[in-house]
């Protein structure tokens, strides 16, 4: 299995991180607060830890912690928008229920 | 589901708990909101994909139409739609000036404490509640494109705002429902958005030509804080002007070639200014504009206009921007060589031939890479961003100055400066008074603001008074004034008597500011008033020399007059005394300094038995072994 990102995901997240000026790549995790469970995190990377294991999507390195990995391996995430509100949305199979709002899921 | 951003390492927010925050430019043509998305500023667009809103409302009986919808109504409706609102904030019925050629009614009120409202439609409006109606249409458009209710905004003001233009922009944020994080000045906002807070210390200039306005301002980056240290403008220029300086040509071309040119009406005069407009931005990118459309009585114009032509005709208004620059870099102290970078400000430095001006005054390509109408709100989203915690580590401080000297009256009307002109913000401080009259148990403080040594010619923004002060000789009570303006630039003014303990304080929410044009009199008169404000001071502190003096005798003479002087003495000193009255309210300050001599040198002899008589006093009835020499 693996993480993926969409083409769009993948060219805002290149847009971004050249923005920033810094940052190897992304970040993919889950945290375990939230109203049902857990909730996804997504962000810059500037330290590979030991532990990381990376993948490689449309050219953007996506990184993900052994932990966080069992719960979203399989993952595609997009770029989308919703009415005026635009953002990434994980496209997780590993879900089995998601809190009203999706921020946070259970598996 | 709920959409995410990217945020920084380690700073993913909770569910349900990111932190909205967003910057807003209140304009007076146009407002944007943006935010920070994914590490981004970015602008945020309505539903029809506009960035900016015109910030025009108009009133309808039971309803509130903001932006292009109520701007395109203008014309129509003029008395009940309201343009250009951010002129009148905190401002009363006498500042405006130009009433004559807006078409507002409107009305003074006293409840409104001295601020002007404007009569619509649907009542009663103030500047600040029209402002409001802005905002929450921004506010609106946030919370929709950002999916979640704001933590809270940054609003940019101009630097030139005074106290209660500032407090009428957060009364309005507070009415449109906004918890504002801070108010940020526009060219620190502008200079955010560059990341020059990021970039090597040194000073930077913000060239800023909006719509009807100009300001120029100069900022101090060392040490990552950005300190303002002068700023100047002009509030009768802008990018209308050149608009205008065409439509005046192009009628000109008609009348030459027509001889009986009628006065146009107003829906050809407007027409006539949109296509000026158009053809103004047609030659940023090319070198001539052909202007071509059929007035309502039928005339044809079809004329083209030339870079060049252009350039020839508004030369005089891109050189009337370097004489406040000039002015306001004479103010910071420095030269073209100081100055590290040039930030280009508003839609009208598009223009080629102003950033050739710019280029050419400070010899260096300025920065235009950012979208000079969006660069404002991208700076104040970052400030957001970082006030509202989704940034750690690097914040940023940012430091604005008071355009303004602040102090209070002293005996005589004469001004103590207690927070001078370009003091950087937050500032406190603090000074001591004393009573001027023996047994005084009360004193009352005057806060004023402006350049100017005489408290008639400076602003007045407050008075309270400070009570209980223990009976003391004059001169012997210690009264601490302590002056504070917040980062926001709003003042507070605290009074506490040191031995006793009593205080006393205001937040100065004064009841109107001044105007732009006002401040700069201010500091104009004050160049050119200097010598006569230093005779004013002069003879004010004679006169108060000899008050105090005569206050001083009178109590003497009540008490021992009778016992230690004979009635030619006192005859005498009574004489002098009404030699020196009579003098005080002339302006020769030579002479109440002599008369003031010589009455301390007629009362010398009173002076001397007084001293005798209470130290006789002192030792009667006492042998000399229990005195402590």
């Amino acid at each position: 299995m693996a993480i993926t990102l969409t083409e769009t995901a993948a060219q805002r997240v290149e847009k971004f991180l050249a923005h920033r000026g810094k940052g190897i790549g992304l970040r993919l995790g889950v945290k375990t607060t939230g109203c049902s469970g857990m909730a996804y995190t997504l962000e810059f990377v500037d330290e590979l830890l030991p532990e990381d294991t990376s993948f490689e999507s449309h050219g953007v390195k996506v990184i993900v912690d052994p932990k966080s990995l069992v719960y979203i391996d399989g993952t595609e995430l997009d770029f989308t928008k919703e009415g005026l509100n635009e953002g990434f949305k994980f496209n997780n199979p590993n879900v089995k229920d998601e809190c009203g709002c999706g921020e946070s899921f259970t598996v | 589901m709920a959409l995410l951003q990217i945020s920084e390492p380690g700073m993913s927010p909770a569910p349900h708990q990111h932190k909205l925050a967003v910057g807003i430019d209140l304009g007076t043509t146009n407002s944007l909101v943006a935010t920070v998305k994914s590490g981004m500023s970015t602008v945020l667009h309505d539903e029809q994909g506009h960035a900016l809103l015109p910030s025009v409302v108009r009133y309808l009986e039971d309803q509130v139409i903001v932006g292009h919808e109520a701007q395109a109504a203008q014309s129509a409706d003029p008395i009940n739609t309201i343009v250009s609102v951010k002129r009148f904030m905190g401002r009363a019925l006498h500042d405006i000036t130009d009433r004559a050629h807006i078409p507002y009614q409107f009305v003074e009120n006293a409840a409104s404490a001295g601020m002007l409202e404007l009569s619509t439609r649907a009542g009663l409006k103030s500047p600040v509640e029209i402002s409001a109606d802005i905002l929450k249409t921004l506010k609106l458009r946030a919370e929709k494109a950002l999916g979640g209710e704001l933590t809270g905004a940054v609003i940019t003001v101009p630097a030139y705002f005074d106290d209660a233009q500032r407090q009428a922009t957060k009364d309005a944020a507070r009415l449109a429902g906004i918890h504002v994080l801070r108010l940020l000045n526009e060219p620190t906002a502008a200079a955010v958005a560059y990341g020059l807070d990021n970039a090597a210390e040194g000073v930077y200039v913000i060239y800023d030509l909006g719509g009807g306005t100009f300001d120029i301002s100069i900022l101090k980056l060392s040490q990552g804080v950005f300190e303002v240290l002068a700023t100047n403008g002009d509030s009768a220029l802008g990018g209308d002007d050149f608009d205008h300086r065409i439509y005046c040509w192009l009628i000109d071309q008609v009348r030459s070639k027509n001889a009986d040119f009628q006065p146009l009406n107003e829906q050809d005069t407007r027409l006539l200014l949109t296509k000026a407009r158009q053809a103004k931005e047609w030659l940023t990118d090319n070198h001539e504009a052909n202007i071509v459309c059929k007035l309502s009585t039928g005339a044809l114009v079809d004329e083209t206009l030339s870079v060049a032509e252009f350039v020839r005709f508004t030369e005089h208004l891109v050189n009337k921007t370097l004489s406040p620059t000039r002015k306001a870099m004479r103010d910071a102290g420095l030269t073209i060589d100081d100055i590290k970078g040039v930030v280009l400000v508003g839609g009208a430095t598009r223009m080629p031939h102003i950033r050739h001006a710019v280029q050419a005054h400070f010899q260096q390509e300025p920065l235009t890479n950012l979208d000079p109408d969006k660069v404002v709100a991208l700076g104040a989203a970052i400030q957001a961003n970082v006030l509202a915690g989704n940034r750690s580590g690097d914040d940023i401080l940012l430091l604005d100055v008071t355009p303004l000297s602040l102090g209070l009256e002293t005996m005589g009307g004469l001004v103590e400066k207690v927070i001078p002109r370009n003091s950087t913000l937050p500032i406190a401080r603090a000074q001591d008074f004393t009573t001027y009259k023996d047994g005084q148990t009360a004193m009352a403080i005057h806060v004023v603001q402006g350049e100017r040594e005489l408290v008639s010619d400076c602003r007045s923004l407050a008075r309270f008074e400070l009570r209980g002060i223990p009976p003391m000789v004059a001169g012997a009570a210690r009264i601490r004034v302590t002056f504070q303006v917040d980062a926001d630039g709003l003042l507070s003014v605290s009074a506490r008597e040191q031995a006793s303990g009593v205080e006393a304080a205001i937040t100065v929410k004064p009841s109107y500011g001044l105007h732009e044009d006002q401040i700069t009199q201010m500091l104009k008169d004050s160049y050119g008033a200097a010598e006569s404000d230093k005779q004013a001071r002069m003879l004010r502190e004679a006169v108060v020399d000899a008050q105090r003096l005569i206050e001083a005798i009178h109590v003497a003479l009540a008490q021992a007059g009778d016992q230690l002087l004979s009635a030619d003495e006192r005859s005498l000193i009574t004489q002098h005394i009404d030699t020196l009255t009579q003098l005080c309210a002339g302006t020769d300050h030579h002479a109440i300094h002599q008369a003031s001599d010589a009455l301390n040198h007629a009362t010398e002899p009173f002076a001397a038995r007084r001293m005798d008589a209470s130290v006789q006093q002192a030792l009667a009835g006492k042998n000399l072994d229990s005195l402590e020499l």
